[in-house]
């Protein structure tokens, strides 16, 4: 809740967008590496990045960055490169959840946010500007996004009506169709014991039983029939806009694009949002100098306004609560970004937080019951 | 090789007349180093493939596998704990004693230094769900235990407990490390934690060591018989028997550091029975619990059980997987007989494009192709709009095609065919056409011949191509991932998801143990049936 409360408040200020302030000047790495390699999603997040952050960076610094666009399965590969005793990344872009995981298997260094990072331009450190979105002492969130559904604006056999909460997508008698979700229990499960009538803050106590993991997975039978599973984001777009589904989870930025950039008649439905975030860690082992660089480029691309510059180019609310203010227009379409950021006090009313350590536990032995129950 | 075989053992049974060459050596024995030579010289010249294949293929292949029975981080990370606990009774209520406890907290102090324990946590949390936080929770608050009960009462007992030269005293006996073996494991990751806290300059002969020492040389002198007790204070080692002397009266009221509850306050994860039975459990070297987990079982207090019904799913996976394979196989076989049989009739130019058209989706990448498939076999899809624009199916009523079994044969089919019409073109293409003819000219009707002689002569190509195809989608992953939905999914997709999602190696490598034994177990059978020497290639 805490997290909501302090990005919609930050949000709500952001009605003037303020002028950007110059860029402090970027003091020199010293004892540094001249090349670095930085790895990422890929597509239009990764050029987000590009635009954002490593253009600038080369610009001041000269140093040549490689993109490799390799983040979907940077855990097991960075397990790997541990093993073999040669990391070849420098920075690494993960969802929390795996970076708490690499924290825990120590193929991540800890970073001192006070210490490491910079402070916001009134002063505030780093630590309370990120406030509890650093979740593992690894990571350094970039972007608040959210997993959310998006529905198709123009199906016949609704009568007009559109989705207004989550349970329209338990609901198949008032919104027939299929509905696209993700092929893993996270969030799935959270959101069936929602429309089950658990409490929001109950859920997770629910889940630790084995009633409750049975209860979501009975709710979830409700639709089995009805659901196309996807595996990788950029399918439920592709399913909307085709009409192969008419309601399905994703994440927010992919809809974004679905409905902003290529026009289709489909609309957000962003009750019950789940946040989760996104960031940087650097591999641990590095050498001295590789070290310092990727803390370098660290500090120069996690700072106020370059948090807030990636909000341009795709539409993940920045990590900092200082950058919120600064949030702006998409630099192609030139519409107003805030809107559409997940954190926006319109779109956040109601929305439902991920327990990352609750997951760090149960998420091997949950993901084998979800699988059964798939397959059965 | 039957026939040769015999052959030598024949001129063996008459050595009678040995034929000497003309430098006077016997025949025999300069053939057996010619022959030698020869292969010494065969074997050099294969030499880098073969050390190429074994250091990049064999090594690796075979140290993956290994994890699936690997296991020493336990052990490595909590010597102490797993020591202790031998003596724990797994099948008690109660959770160990305060002993376990102690050697906890040391390990713990040099597991959370070396950011080793919440590895470990990990690991135990794939068999044991819930205790990787209670590792890493206890990680960040082990340097805050109080420690310092057992030291404080070793120093009030004889002031000397207090300096780097009783533990130098103590080191010296002839009980170190024998008779203390918890205070032995302790001083040693003292030593460990010391160097990693403070750098290799730091001196452990100078210093003494923290109270969980302390607290484990109270425990294991409370272990310890009487009588070696009594040989400690009186031994001839006069500093050593100074330093024991008197404390056999005080270990009865020995007062405690109770790290037990200390631990408990941490978390209450510490007093659950189940999870010192799985740390017991998981202790050895070498476990079969990833193998176990991969037949859907489990090992508990009654022994090797299978798993509650909701957990159940590699062995329907392996079953799934193998069926859909022959499956596959046999529709690329149907499919792929009169194609093969069209290249290796028809004239060279005709042949030559149909040859191209077979050969396209080779040079075409595997995700294009799957979602091509998508995009014809979605229920929005081409096939679905032109069947109900035909009038076939009804607007409700568009056929299910994709994200399901259905959708993983079609795809799979398609992408493995060349697989099987390649081989059997090259064989068809060696059959010559007068046997045909020779068949008809002595009367045969055309099925006739094509039954008794045609067919018959392209079985190899069948069997090559069936090998092919089969053991390449018992592999496949990608394809049923995209296109299967849940009822065709194969097990590949698990074992990728261990690799590269849960990071479970352990488990995905015992799954694919399974699986290569399968596979080399058919293998076998279509050999004994088959027999492998009637696999043609071309």
């Amino acid at each position: 809740m805490k997290l909501t409360a302090v990005l919609a408040s930050a949000f709500a200020l952001s009605a003037v967008n303020m002028v950007a302030t110059a860029a402090e000047e970027l003091p020199a790495c010293e004892d540094c590496s001249d090349a670095m390699t930085i790895v990422s999603w890929g597509g239009a997040y990764s050029n987000s990045q590009l635009e954002a952050y490593h253009k600038p960076y080369t610009e001041s610094t000269g140093v040549e960055i490689i993109n490799d666009e390799s983040s979907a399965e940077a855990v097991a590969k960075l397990r790997a490169m541990n093993e073999a005793n040669n990391v070849t990344w420098d920075v690494v872009d993960v969802v929390a959840a795996d970076a708490i995981r690499l924290c825990d298997e120590g193929l991540a260094m800890e970073i001192d946010a006070d210490e490491q990072l910079a402070a916001a331009p009134d002063g505030t450190p780093a630590s309370e500007d990120f406030g509890d979105l650093l979740v593992s002492d690894c990571f350094i969130p970039q972007i608040v996004y959210s997993t959310t559904f998006g529905y198709r604006s123009d199906v016949e056999g609704w009568n007009g009506n559109a989705p207004e909460d989550i349970c329209a997508v338990f609901d198949t008698a008032a919104f027939p169709g299929k509905r696209a979700l993700e092929k893993r229990p996270i969030n799935n499960v959270e959101w069936a014991l929602i429309c089950d009538g658990v409490a929001k803050d109950d859920v997770y106590d629910v889940l630790s039983t084995d009633e409750g993991v049975a209860q979501a997975l009975a709710k979830l039978d409700t639709i089995k029939d009805d659901v196309i599973w996807w595996s990788a984001g950029a399918e439920t777009p592709q399913l909307l806009a085709d009409g192969e589904a008419v309601i399905g989870s994703t994440y927010n930025g992919r809809l974004f694009s679905v409905i902003e950039e290529q026009k289709q008649p489909v609309a957000m439905l962003w009750d019950a949002q789940v946040f989760d975030l996104d960031g940087w860690i650097i591999p641990a082992g590095l050498d001295e100098e590789r070290k310092n660089r990727a803390l370098h480029y660290i500090k120069f691309a996690t700072d106020t306004q370059r948090l807030a510059d990636q909000s341009k180019y795709i539409s993940y609310g920045p990590a900092r609560a200082s950058s919120a203010p600064l949030v702006g227009q998409h630099a192609e379409l030139g519409i107003d970004m805030a809107p559409h950021m997940p954190t926006d006090p319109n779109n956040a009313a109601n929305t439902f937080l991920y327990n990352y350590e609750w997951w760090a536990d149960n998420r091997d032995d949950l993901d084998a019951k979800f699988q059964a129950w798939l397959s059965q | 090789m039957s026939a040769s075989s015999t052959e030598l053992s024949h001129s063996q049974t008459h050595p009678a007349a040995d034929p000497l060459t003309r430098d006077g050596q016997p025949l025999k024995k300069s053939l057996a180093r010619a022959l030698r030579r020869e292969k010494l010289r065969a074997l050099l010249l294969i030499s880098p493939l073969l050390i190429f294949v074994l250091v990049s293929f064999v090594m690796p292949i075979g140290d993956m596998l290994f994890r699936s029975v690997e296991n020493k981080i336990v052990a490595d990370t909590i010597p102490g704990t797993v020591r202790a606990l031998a003596n724990w009774d797994s099948n008690s209520d109660e959770p160990p004693a305060e002993s376990v406890f102690a050697a906890l907290a040391n390990d713990m102090m040099l597991a959370q230094e070396k950011k080793t324990h919440t590895r470990l946590g990990s690991r135990l949390n794939y068999d044991q769900p819930g205790i990787s936080s209670v590792f890493r929770k206890s990680g960040r608050r082990v340097k805050k235990l109080d420690n310092e009960a057992a030291k404080a009462a070793f120093v009030a007992i004889n002031p000397n407990w207090d300096t780097p030269a009783a533990w130098g005293t103590l080191r010296s006996t002839v009980a170190w490390p024998e008779q203390f073996p918890m205070t032995a494991i302790s001083f040693r990751h003292w030593v460990a934690w010391l160097q990693s806290e403070e750098g290799d300059d730091a001196d452990p002969e100078a210093m003494v060591p923290h109270g969980f020492t302390y607290a484990s040389l109270y425990h294991d002198l409370s272990n310890m018989p009487a009588t070696s007790l009594e040989s400690l204070a009186t031994s001839s080692n006069t500093d050593a028997a100074a330093l024991f002397e008197g404390i056999a009266d005080q270990l009865d009221a020995f007062p405690s550091d109770d790290f037990k509850s200390q631990f408990a306050d941490i978390d209450k994860g510490w007093l659950r029975v189940d999870n010192w039975q799985a740390i017991k459990r998981l202790s050895p070297r070498i476990v079969d619990s990833y193998f176990l987990a991969a037949i859907d079982s489990e090992r508990t207090d009654l022994g090797i059980q299978r798993k509650p019904d909701n957990e159940r799913i590699y062995l329907l996976l392996f079953v799934r997987t193998i069926a859909l394979s022959l499956v596959i196989t046999c529709s690329c076989i149907l499919l792929g007989y009169p194609i093969a049989y069209l290249l290796a009739n028809l004239s060279v130019r005709a042949s030559n494009l149909i040859l191209i058209l077979v050969l396209l989706p080779f040079w075409t990448s595997l995700l294009v192709r799957t979602s091509a498939w998508k995009v014809l076999l979605q229920q929005q899809g081409v096939i679905n709009d032109l069947l109900v624009w035909v009038g076939i199916v009804n607007d409700s009523g568009r056929l299910v095609m994709i994200n399901n079994m259905t959708g993983t044969i079609i795809a799979m089919t398609h992408i493995l065919l060349p697989f099987m019409i390649l081989p059997l073109f090259s064989v068809m293409k060696t059959i010559s056409p007068t046997y045909m003819r020779a068949a008809k000219s002595m009367g045969a009707s055309d099925s006739l011949a094509f039954w008794r002689i045609y067919f018959p002569n392209t079985i190899p190509g069948i069997g090559a191509g069936s090998i092919l195809v089969f053991i390449l989608s018992i592999g496949y992953y990608i394809t049923p991932e995209l296109v299967g939905g849940t009822t065709g999914v194969f097990i590949s997709n698990r074992i990728a998801y261990h690799i590269s999602s849960s990071l479970n190696w352990g488990l995905a490598a015992a799954l694919g143990t399974i699986l290569l034994v399968l596979v080399m177990a058919l293998y076998w059978a279509y050999d004994r049936i088959v027999g492998i020497d009637n696999v043609k290639l071309g």
